[in-house]
């Protein structure tokens, strides 16, 4: 059986001062079509460089990314992608920006309109389509970056932080906001955090990154049942799960300690 | 209003609003004090507008109560009125409309075409690093060329009439352009970029889609440099040789010792270049609609 994303022995290493460092051990990894897997792991783990790897921004050191069962390596714009910042364009309006990935495919201006309307409208941004960027909040722009990545209309979707810089009550909203778009489109998500909390009640699977030179130390699948209510984040399993998650995470860190 | 209610590890203390609870604020009575920035804001506008008119005015007023009055020589400093005695003769009965359309006519054109190619020289930079590299130091030199001592041979080159006037002009802009659209091109978000690859973008897409529209600022914030710089050399040229234009009549009336027409020609100069100043503010704003941050 192909998986929809398997992405074997792929490392990265970086020369700097005549030096070879790894950024990134060799990594496998297969993932189901539709699931929602997390990648959870100290900063700097090479969470973003596997990120920069599977869209084919950089090229892997070692190693193949399939899609699909073809391979990937190097084919930019194949994986839907949303980085840390909402990068969105500051002299475009919201609809104008969400619409980025379409007009660079070619889609009549038109047509776009038609499609990405629609879409505000159900997922919180109605009304805001003729705003600038700057005239919205940390969230609302979170929200139009992740339109733009979904009305890019690939399968694979992946999410580098996407919330790291919001306050913990919006954070909390666009989790809820996220799993119902994940629900509603059936995407495979990739999506990098630093929060165990946001991990577990997102996710259906965990990988768990060791500290520099990233690999993967565990792999964790949620059963917590689906659709997961704000209240799951408290039930003893929820629990649980965390204590394990902080124990494995703060064991890699004490491995860094003693060798620095 | 204080309810208390213990609980294993904590004290929760639950504060009750005085009724009614809900509906829009109020303003209390005893509150007199409301901050009000609107007319504040208005007030010192309209004291800033006179202020600047009440100092032009007594400019003035002083030139040329002290010039008749024998405080300022006359003849060096000439008068208000004595210039626009002057100017009026020489718009009715000489040649100073055609000079004024002669000189803004060469400024304009070498601002517009030495700032479009300069523009879009520094924007080229973007399309590899070691093209840029490679010009760099050049730009920069060419940058600390002083062009008006140039300006003999552009004259020499070019000939005596309008197009010597232009290319100068055409110099003194192009070299800011180009290295004001540089670094607009050098601060572009690397992120942006990999944002646009990201979503499948080709390299012309990317230039022209997020690295043009990004250096626009950095574009826009030469042009206020470049109309004064245009101007300069355009009149700079007149100096050295023509047979139109203000600078050419500002040097002749120096030559015959004619001091109220070189007034003429500065006032002249003066009025056109906040003019042009002016046309370039409207047109920075034309710009930047839409390209602001």
């Amino acid at each position: 059986m192909t998986h929809k994303i398997e992405i074997s022995g792929v490392s990265k290493w970086f020369r700097r001062n005549g030096e070879d460092i790894p950024a990134m051990q060799e990594t496998n990894l297969q993932i189901e079509e539709g699931r929602f897997v997390s990648i959870i792991g100290p900063s700097g783990c090479g969470k973003s460089t596997l990120f920069n790897i599977i869209a084919g921004l950089i090229p892997p050191s070692s190693g193949k990314v399939l899609a699909d069962g073809e391979n990937i390596v190097g084919k930019a714009g194949y994986v839907g992608y949303m980085l840390q910042k909402d990068m969105l364009l500051p002299w475009r309006t919201i609809l104008d920006n969400i619409i980025l990935g379409m007009e660079v495919k070619g889609v009549p201006y038109k047509e776009a309109v038609k499609r990405a309307l629609p879409l505000m409208e159900k997922y919180g941004l109605k009304g805001f389509d003729k705003h600038y960027p700057k005239e919205l909040s940390g969230g609302m722009r979170q929200r139009a970056a992740l339109l733009r990545t979904l009305l890019y209309d690939r399968d694979i979707i992946l999410l580098d932080e996407p919330f790291g810089a919001l306050d913990a009550q919006t954070r909390l909203t666009m989790q809820n906001w996220l799993l119902q778009i994940w629900e509603d489109f059936g995407k495979t998500v990739l999506f990098v955090t630093h929060d165990i909390d946001e991990a577990i009640y997102l996710s259906d699977d965990i990988y768990v990154f060791s500290a520099r030179p990233g690999r993967i130390k565990a792999k964790i699948t949620v059963t917590m049942p689906r659709p997961r209510k704000t209240e799951d984040m408290t039930s003893p399993a929820f629990m649980e799960l965390k204590h394990h998650l902080m124990d494995l995470l703060s064991a890699g860190h004490d491995d860094r300690e003693q060798i620095s | 209003m204080m309810e208390t209610a213990r609980h294993d590890a904590f004290v929760v203390h639950t504060v009750k609003a005085a009724e009614p609870a809900a509906g829009p604020a109020r303003r209390p009575e005893a509150a007199p004090l409301i901050q009000d920035e609107e007319t504040a804001a208005k007030r010192r506008s309209r004291r800033i507008a006179l202020g600047r008119l009440a100092v032009a005015v007594m400019i003035f007023v002083v030139w040329e109560l002290f010039t008749r009055y024998g405080w300022l020589d006359k003849y060096y400093w000439s008068s208000p009125s004595a210039i626009l005695r002057t100017t009026w003769t020489q718009m009715t009965q000489g040649t100073l409309l055609r000079d004024i359309a002669y000189t803004s006519g060469s400024t304009i054109i070498g601002f517009i075409t030495g700032t479009l190619f300069g523009s879009l020289l520094g924007l080229s930079f973007w399309w590899s690093k070691s093209y840029a590299g490679i010009s760099e130091p050049y730009l920069i030199i060419l940058n600390a060329l002083p062009k008006l001592a140039l300006a003999p041979v552009l004259v020499i080159l070019l000939g005596i009439g309008f197009f010597s006037k232009v290319a100068l002009a055409f110099s003194m802009t192009v070299v800011v352009s180009a290295l004001s659209a540089y670094s607009g091109v050098k601060s572009v978000d690397p992120d942006m970029e990999k944002l646009m690859y990201s979503l499948g973008a080709k390299r012309h897409q990317v230039f022209v889609k997020v690295v043009v529209p990004w250096s626009m600022p950095w574009m826009i914030s030469s042009l206020r440099i470049n109309i004064a710089l245009a101007l300069a050399g355009a009149i700079v040229g007149e100096f050295i040789a023509s047979s139109q234009g203000v600078g050419r009549m500002i040097m002749y009336a120096g030559t015959i010792l004619d001091i109220n027409l070189v007034w003429v020609g500065v006032v002249v100069l003066s009025l056109l270049s906040m003019l042009m100043y002016w046309g370039v503010v409207l047109l920075e704003r034309w710009l930047s609609k839409g390209f602001v941050k």
